[in-house]
């Protein structure tokens, strides 16, 4: 799926963004540790300060450490919304786009999708779970999940013919897919599971499993 | 038959069939075809599990051709 002959052309609305690679995703994917890294500490550092310098301060210290854990469940949270299902539109429009999209993937595929709304699909960047308003990416080894807001721009569209585009504009390109989708979250997929809800959950649980095979 | 068709609000919609050697249909798609680019359409070609190619001439011998509108991140 890597090796591009089109570039998607949707890449000319974000002209100043990298192409997205390998080793850019391991980067970001570290930057983005950094960031909560740098967020969290702090809050943790003065909790334990506090709690020293006078034990007065513990329950202020409490409140620190209450902030240090929120924050990147804030962030995980928001990257769960990307997979989260929308009230779906009138039956028969339905009905066809769903149509459309099982001819599109292979039977298991096609399961999945059943069950939990999210397309599997393997790529050259990772294991891909696609939804109606954006993906998640697991990375190979299955030890980083990230997570992109993307969708087609008009909202009326049945939600088969929602993931139909993401999964064509996908496999068209998967590079320029990762570039043009805005990364919510990057992070432990065991953080991101948590705040999914149960069919979602079990999608991941099988990205996850794929991801590390590979 | 090959068929173009464009997801919209409905699921789909056929907007062309031809048959390779037609060229009344064939001609009729392509004009179809080139419509639906200048309305701000992309077109795709299904490859099977995996792999899809954006074309922009329309593929006469291909089964299918769809019709995506472009997307954005969120």
């Amino acid at each position: 799926m890597m090796a591009v002959v089109d570039p998607l052309p949707e890449l000319a609305s974000v002209y100043w963004r990298p192409r997205a690679t390998d080793h850019r995703l391991v980067r970001s994917g570290r930057l983005w540790t950094l960031s909560a890294v740098a967020h969290t500490m702090p809050l943790i550092i003065a909790a334990v300060a506090l709690g020293l310098v006078n034990p007065v301060t513990v329950p202020v210290g409490l409140a620190l450490v209450a902030h240090a854990w929120a924050i990147p469940e804030l962030y995980a949270a928001r990257g769960a919304n990307v997979v989260r299902r929308r009230p779906p539109s009138s039956g028969e429009a339905e009905r066809v786009a769903l149509g459309l999209l099982c001819d599109l993937v292979g039977h298991s595929s096609r399961e999945l999708h059943g069950r939990t709304g999210l397309v599997l699909e393997r790529g050259g960047l990772g294991t891909w779970l696609v939804g109606e308003a954006g993906a998640l990416l697991v990375r190979p080894g299955g030890h980083r999940v990230n997570c992109y807001c993307v969708k087609v721009a008009d909202a009326s569209m049945p939600r088969g013919d929602r993931i139909a585009h993401l999964l064509l504009a996908l496999r068209a390109d998967e590079a320029g897919f990762a570039t043009v989708a805005n990364l919510a979250f990057s992070g432990a997929p065991w953080r991101l599971r948590r705040r999914l809800r149960q069919p979602t959950r079990e999608a991941l649980d099988i990205a996850v499993k794929a991801a590390r095979k590979r | 038959m090959s068929r173009l068709i464009r997801m919209d609000q409905t699921g789909h919609t056929t907007l062309a069939e031809w048959t390779a050697g037609d060229r009344a249909s064939e001609e009729a798609a392509v004009a179809a075809f080139r419509a639906e680019l200048d309305q701000g359409y992309f077109a795709v070609v299904s490859q099977g599990e995996g792999h899809a190619e954006q074309v922009r001439e329309l593929p006469l011998e291909a089964p299918v051709v769809i019709l995506r509108r472009p997307i954005a991140g969120g």
